[in-house]
């Protein structure tokens, strides 16, 4: 009746990962309980559940990932822990526990909190950039974040029901084939990431759609926004890489469902595949994450600069050369695996030149930052941080580009020191300074900067306390993924790294306690402008928190920082644009279908792993049905009258009027004591 | 906020991409707008099409490496069956036909014509999956089924994913012809014909690479 699903599922044996569980489970419960008690699920169902808004929608992707950041530091914590106590002794993670905790950390952190941040932060700020009113197919987009969110709780379920895998977070085979891997974790870990990866696939053709078919009149390539660029590139390469991960992910399921051999060791089946296909979606995957980063430094170091970008063609130019060049490297990855000297050297050549265009974005941001006058608001210390700490990580990649260095350094904490310098001090960094940038933009008031820039500095030192010391222990040779060791001389590198943990520990409590406060004190943190850091593109035109529909009317754009240039007319002048002709506006309307979709998909994951065959039937049937409800809709759209678009542009107009007058008064002042 | 009023050749730092607009409005320039719906869902979906290709291409390649890995088992010469590969084909590409002809009854809003050529599709498109299972039927009866050998696993992936594209294709088409009877030729629903149409075309081409590097080259061999 219940597959393979006994009472034995849960981990009674395991009292750390059963507490950890039930605190999770506690919290969750809480935050329910306390939902329900205050009446806010209709709000929550009709204002963000069934949302197809892209700016809702993008505000969950970060949520989202914001919790599992602090699940995947939770498993940080741990292993940091763990290894700190364990020299010549068990410490108090069993090992196929810790096994569990490294798959899960760093399965977590790339696909549920690195990937749903950037697609979060695009998904909010790529169509206000753009000047138009929602993505290309808003359903699609929220049937995209929920799939995104059935992955992630799929992976939480495992906590309670079952076990995560042992096998690292790429799983690779024969480890993760049914032979060595006879549980259920693998099955979890391969469900979680096909349905949050098809997610995922749908949000980039969603996502590329935008970018090349939906722009403001006027808003030429050459005009965009380097955001937009970015997202464009990593988008692309999201349509061309996850459909390799899907199938390499099936093909270890038919392995371990049903007896096939790709990758086993018997009848010809051939592991080596498996890394180089995942390889061939897992290189293209860095690039995924780390370049729509590359452009939120790109608008923030401008904004704050008070100057344009530096070198907008040569960031353009960078940027496509480097989403081709990342799917020309992929065996890097893999040198130790026998291709030969000639393969290796050619792929170590590859390697390297990759550093050139991102080298050039780095001169780029200098430059930009050259002769400005430089606002170091929180934004803005995250990509100076990520600046240095990017060139350090990137220097160390080169170094592993180099094939007999990675003989000596593959697999050891060397490598882990390298991803977590360039993941961390780009990917992450540049996800929070997005958030620090964005945030008034979508909630209408700004966050505390004194916490704000503690949380940098605890989080900027505590990286290199926490990370520095594995570029010495992997000199030293010690490898990764080890439970234990016994090697006296590791112990103290590992003492300093367990304390930079504590330090990140310390930033992410600011940040906690900085939302907190910057929510109690709203009322005093407005931007009633909707421009609070004198922004210079499309998105900071409309008023904070934008209306649905973003736009009252498509800006006319006739330049690239097409806001920088209506605020010099409007000054110039010292008249607001005309009041346009006001026009009805048709909005989609909000459907449950992302919700559902999602349901059906947990459903039939869930059944799959655990082989409750009658339910997998019943969760197919469910998706195919909840398609058909959703093709019979037959109205799709609701239209805002003329009369109330009006309305809600005039209140914004004022605001913009007032401001006008108030820069125009302070200028003229100066100009007096001049 | 007041440098924007200095010009850039004033200010050997302030070299950037500082175009920030004339203020003259726009004449000739390469974005009007936001494009109209049926290209923007065109071209959606032409993006999901070549997503679905590169998924392919993994099966092919895998397949490539693993053909020779037959682990002392039956190898491609032995097993395909070209007469009836060459009926599926048939089979599929008449169904393709019959699926352009819908487009030109849809485009003409002629429900009796557009009914009567989808079913066409469907039936011919059934044909070529019934084919395919007493292939595989026959495959697996002869001890030749997937998990005989890593390169019959990568065959029956390979073919069975492009039939289950199939599959999901005739479920997509019964909705299709149900959708045109009882709400008519409403514009989604003519978008939505568009992609089922360009999609039914791409699963051709899928096949084709199928049976010209599967079928005819292992059949060769
Ligand atoms: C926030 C601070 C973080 C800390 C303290 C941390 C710590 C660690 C530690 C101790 C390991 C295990 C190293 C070993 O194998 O011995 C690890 C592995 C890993 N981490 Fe992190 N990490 C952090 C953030 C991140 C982030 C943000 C990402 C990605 C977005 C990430 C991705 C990974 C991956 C992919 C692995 C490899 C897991 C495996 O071995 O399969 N980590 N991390
Ligand atoms: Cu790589």
């Amino acid at each position: 009746m219940f597959g393979k699903l006994t009472w034995q599922a849960i981990p009674f044996d395991e009292p750390i990962a059963l507490g950890a569980a039930a605190l999770i489970g506690l919290v969750l419960c809480a935050v329910l309980v306390w939902v329900i008690v205050k009446g806010y699920v209709p709000y929550l169902w009709r204002e963000w559940i069934t949302s197809v808004d892209h700016k809702r929608i993008g505000v969950m992707y970060c949520v989202l990932a914001m919790i599992m950041l602090l699940r995947g530091f939770i498993d940080a914590l741990m292993m940091r822990s763990q290894q700190a106590l364990a020299l010549h002794a068990p410490g108090y993670l069993p090992p196929e526990h810790y096994d569990q905790i490294f798959s899960a950390h760093g399965t977590i952190m790339i696909f549920f909190v690195a990937m749903p941040f950037v697609i979060g932060l695009m998904n909010f700020a790529v169509p206000l950039q753009l000047g138009v009113r929602d993505v290309a197919f808003p359903t699609l987009n929220s049937v995209s974040f929920w799939l995104t969110a059935a992955g992630s709780f799929l992976v939480t379920l495992s906590l309670v029901v079952g076990e995560f895998a042992r096998t690292g977070w790429l799983a690779y085979p024969p480890l993760s084939e049914l032979t060595y891997s006879p549980g259920v974790g693998v099955d979890y870990y391969l469900w979680a990431l096909e349905i949050s990866g098809i997610g995922t696939l749908m949000a980039g053709i969603n996502m590329a759609t935008t970018i090349l078919k939906m722009r403001a009149p006027g808003l030429s390539y050459t005009r965009m926004p380097v955001f937009c660029w970015t997202s464009l590139a990593s988008n692309l390469l999201i349509i061309a890489a996850f459909p390799i991960l899907t199938a390499v992910l099936s093909m270890l399921l038919l392995d371990r469902y049903c007896g096939f051999h790709f990758f086993t060791n018997d009848a010809g089946g051939n592991p080596m595949m498996f890394v180089n296909l995942i390889w061939a979606w897992g290189h293209p995957e860095v690039y995924i994450l780390i370049l729509p980063a590359f452009g939120v430094f790109s608008e923030v170091i401008s904004t704050f600069s008070g100057k344009p970008l530096f070198g907008y063609r040569s960031m353009v130019a960078a940027t496509m050369v480097i989403c081709i060049l990342s799917f020309m490297v992929w065996l890097h990855h893999f040198f130790t695996m026998g291709a030969g000297g000639d393969v290796n050297g050619v792929f170590g050549i590859m390697s390297m030149v990759i550093a050139v265009p991102t080298g050039v974005k780095v001169f780029n941001w200098l430059f930009t930052m050259y002769g400005g006058r430089i606002r170091f608001t929180s934004a803005m210390l995250w990509s100076v941080g990520f600046m240095v700490t990017f060139v350090i990580g990137g220097m160390s990649g080169v170094l592993l580009a180099v094939p007999p260095a990675d003989f000596a350094l593959h697999n050891s904490l060397f490598l882990v020191a390298h991803f977590h310098n360039v993941i961390i001090g780009g990917v992450l960094f540049g996800a929070l300074a997005g958030t620090a940038y964005w945030f008034p933009k979508a909630f209408g008031f700004t966050l505390d900067e004194r916490l704000g820039k503690a949380a940098f500095w605890f989080w900027l030192v505590g990286f290199y306390v926490a990370f520095m010391p594995l570029y010495v222990l992997g000199l030293m040779g010690m490898t990764r993924r080890m439970q234990h060791y016994d090697q006296p001389e590791w112990r103290p590198w590992l003492l300093i790294a367990a304390a930079g943990v504590l330090l990140i520990l310390t930033g992410i409590a600011l940040q906690v306690a900085q939302l907190f406060v910057s929510i109690r004190t709203r009322n005093q943190r407005r931007d009633p402008t909707g421009d609070p850091w004198d922004g210079r593109t499309l998105e900071w035109t409309t008023a904070s928190p934008p209306p649905v529909f973003n736009f009252a009317i498509y800006p006319d754009v006739t330049g690239a920082e097409p806001y920088s240039g209506m605020k010099e007319r409007a000054l110039e002048s010292m008249q607001p644009a005309q009041e346009p002709k006001y026009e009805a506006i048709a909005i989609p309307r909000n459907t449950p279908t992302g919700f559902v979709t999602a349901f059906f998909a947990v459903v039939t994951g869930f059944a799959m792993i655990w082989h409750i065959w009658w339910l997998v039937t019943i969760g197919l049937i469910g998706a195919y049905a909840t398609f058909v409800a959703f093709a019979w809709r037959d109205v799709g759209e609701t239209e805002i009258p003329a009369e109330e678009v009006a309305r809600i542009d005039r209140a914004t107009r004022e605001v913009r009027a007032a401001a006008l007058r108030r820069t125009h008064a302070r200028q003229h002042e100066q100009g007096q004591s001049a | 906020m007041n440098t924007a009023a200095l010009q850039p050749q004033d200010v050997p730092e302030q070299v950037g991409h500082s175009d920030a607009g004339t203020g003259v409005p726009h004449g000739a320039t390469d974005s009007a707008g936001p494009a109209s719906r049926r290209i923007i869902v065109g071209y959606g979906f032409w993006l999901f099409l070549l997503s679905d290709i590169i998924m392919f291409s993994a099966f092919f390649a895998t397949y490539a490496v693993l053909s020779g890995a037959t682990d002392g088992g039956p190898t491609a010469a032995q097993l395909f069956d070209t007469r009836n590969v060459a009926l599926e084909t048939a089979c599929l590409l008449a169904s393709s036909f019959a699926c352009g002809m819908a487009s030109v009854a849809v485009s003409e809003r002629n429900q009796m014509w557009t009914q009567l050529t989808l079913l066409a599709t469907g039936v011919l498109g059934a044909a070529f999956l019934a084919l395919e299972i007493k292939e595989f039927a026959s495959l697996v009866a002869r001890g030749a089924g997937p998990t005989r050998s890593a390169f019959l696993t990568a065959f029956f992936t390979l073919v069975g994913c492009h039939g289950l594209h199939i599959t999901a294709g005739l479920l997509w088409l019964g909705t299709m012809m149900a959708q045109f009877l009882a709400k008519g030729f409403r514009e989604n629903i003519r978008h939505r014909f568009l992609c089922f149409s360009l999609f039914w075309h791409a699963l051709d081409i899928i096949w084709i690479a199928i049976f010209s590097l599967v079928y005819l080259n292992g059949a060769r061999a």
